[in-house]
């Protein structure tokens, strides 16, 4: 094991052994080896504290908001809350009127082009994208620049697969309505300057969307500092339950927006001839919510908040080098994405071997990754293949596991070469 | 624990490191688009039928070690065959990747994909080029997914 493994391995202010016991999944075998669980950039793993807080919900509080004087009610609705003041203070929101909480990252997308995007896009303007964009931080926006004959734009990535910006500065102009970006991308890892683009498009007026479903269980991000108009995340990437994720949005911006939906909730008062809206954020919540997804999502943002999302971002930088050191070792292996500024995640094709038989060899290994196009077709095209193995890590990650990848890389070779 | 040599076995690992017929037909009577949106695997297939038997097949397009290889060994299953032949070939096939019992005796080669049955996510991969057969034979024109 080289230096870097050891001090990640014994690093004193991380303790990952520590940390992987509040996993209980990482305890399983997987055809009667250790889990060595790669796929986080898919979806994470729930630590006990956000499972007994599901569990707990259900035991003792369940019940809908919003509706009854009863007790129950009073406890679930409560429980909403305090999780919404959580997500405002995790991403630094100015008011908790700002925090929509939506099924996740691609509703809250959805949301944001069929209210916002429908009310302010018109005939003949554009909607400005990048080429590393997932599929659903596209096709809402296609959707859009159809109905509305405008024009999807896109900005392409270089062969690191970073957006260059004097490219993307270039391609905002006065017909610009919108831009929509990933924070950080799924399938290669890189991460945007995001700060610089969105100062880029203020200074022309145009309102920025952040994908930022990769970005929130890899940095902090303070939705004030960066001036983003709109930040779309997912619980299930944030180590709590699938089902529920958040749409941040300027209060200013959300009041003049259009409901998304319509339902019980997000109404003052309904007649057959006319409803009066509810305040924010309910007039984006029509429904009953996914209760026990915020509840649970609360108690992930506190597990979180426990290990402090500057330490996470430091182990998985140490974490990402070592592996990218580890896996650019090998001969026949390519690595897909390597811009200078990434988060933990690492694409990679192996010679004669095709991602999907690499999936099925290190899955036999207890490896489980992701292989095929990752929601992100384009990207492919773009690198000219059609699939990637990606390695995707967590904060639960370790060296060992990085190193049993690359063995069962070898293993891969050994049928293929 | 499924060893993965009763998946990948040597005549598969063969046929998708040297595969047959892998080259445009020329003079192609029915033609056939396939797509597996899970992996991203595209495949076209070309037949020549004449006096109702399959004379020529050529396949062309990129795909993982299993849909190579099935691609590769259907090609030379269906050679001389009819239609309705192939049909009969197709649901003995499907069986053997998708039902626990011993393989149809006159599957030949095909029995190679066995193990194929132990991997619930591959099968698609198997079934791609014999999908897209199908395809061409009924003339359905649109791209077949195995979705």
């Amino acid at each position: 094991m080289s230096a870097r493994a050891e001090m990640l391995q014994s690093s004193a202010v991380f303790d990952v052994e520590r940390i992987r016991e509040d996993f209980p999944i990482l305890r399983e075998k997987i055809h009667g080896k250790p889990l060595v669980y790669l796929d986080n950039a898919a979806t994470t793993q729930k630590p006990k504290a956000v499972i007994d807080r599901l569990v707990h919900y259900y035991s003792h509080d369940n019940a809908n908001v919003h509706r009854a004087v009863h007790l129950l009610s009073t406890r679930a609705t409560e429980a909403c809350d305090r999780t919404r003041e959580k997500i405002r203070r995790f991403v630094n929101a100015g008011s908790t009127n700002e925090i929509i909480f939506v099924r996740g990252t691609t509703e809250g997308l959805n949301l944001a082009a069929q209210s916002y995007g429908r009310q302010n896009v018109k005939t003949g303007d554009e909607v400005l994208i990048t080429g590393l964009e997932h599929h659903s931080n596209i096709v809402p926006w296609q959707i859009l620049c159809n109905e509305k004959q405008a024009h999807l734009r896109v900005v392409h990535i270089d062969d690191r697969g970073v957006v260059p910006l004097d490219q993307f500065e270039r391609a905002l102009n006065e017909r610009t309505r919108l831009v929509a970006v990933a924070h950080v991308s799924n399938a290669l890892g890189t991460v945007n300057p995001l700060a610089r683009m969105i100062e880029m498009a203020h200074r022309r007026g145009i309102p920025v969307v952040v994908d930022g479903a990769q970005a929130v269980p890899h940095m902090p991000v303070d939705v004030r500092a960066l001036d983003a108009d709109f930040y779309a995340f997912s619980g299930h990437k944030l180590f709590g339950p699938t089902g529920i994720g958040v749409l941040y949005g300027k209060e200013a911006l959300l009041e003049t927006m259009p409901p998304y939906q319509g339902g019980g909730d997000m109404i003052r008062s309904v007649t057959f001839e006319k409803t009066d809206y509810n305040t924010l954020p309910y007039k984006f919540e029509a429904g009953t919510p996914d209760i026990a997804g915020i509840v649970g999502l609360g108690a992930a943002v506190d597990y979180v908040n426990g290990i402090g999302l500057d330490a996470i971002a430091a182990y998985e930088h140490e974490l990402l080098e070592y592996a990218t050191a580890r896996i650019s070792q090998m001969g026949g292996v390519r690595i897909i994405g390597t811009a200078p500024h990434k988060a933990s995640v690492l694409s990679f094709v192996v010679d004669h071997a095709h991602p999907h038989d690499v999936g099925t060899i290190l899955d036999q290994e207890g490896i489980a990754v992701r292989t095929g196009h990752h929601c992100a077709q384009p990207v492919m095209d773009r690198f000219e293949i059609a699939a990637t193995t990606r390695a995707s890590m967590a904060f639960y990650n370790t060296a060992a596991e990085v190193d049993a990848l690359a063995a069962g890389i070898r293993k891969v070779q050994e049928f293929f070469s | 624990m499924s060893d993965l040599h009763d998946l990948y076995q040597e005549t598969i690992l063969d046929h998708s490191k040297r595969p047959r017929n892998k080259a445009a037909l020329a003079g192609a009577t029915h033609k056939a688009e396939g797509y597996n949106p899970l992996c991203g695997d595209r495949l076209s297939l070309q037949l020549k039928i004449e006096n109702g038997h399959i004379t020529g097949v050529g396949f062309q397009g990129a795909g993982c070690a299993i849909s190579t290889a099935s691609a590769s060994l259907m090609t030379e299953a269906i050679k001389g065959k009819t239609p309705d032949e192939v049909e009969s070939a197709f649901q003995k096939f499907h069986a053997l990747l998708t039902e626990e019992r011993p393989p149809a005796p006159d599957l030949g080669k095909l029995a190679v994909f066995s193990g194929v049955r132990e991997y619930p996510m591959r099968v698609k991969c198997a079934t791609l080029a014999w999908h897209t057969l199908r395809a061409a034979l009924h003339g359905e024109g649109q791209p077949v997914s195995t979705e």
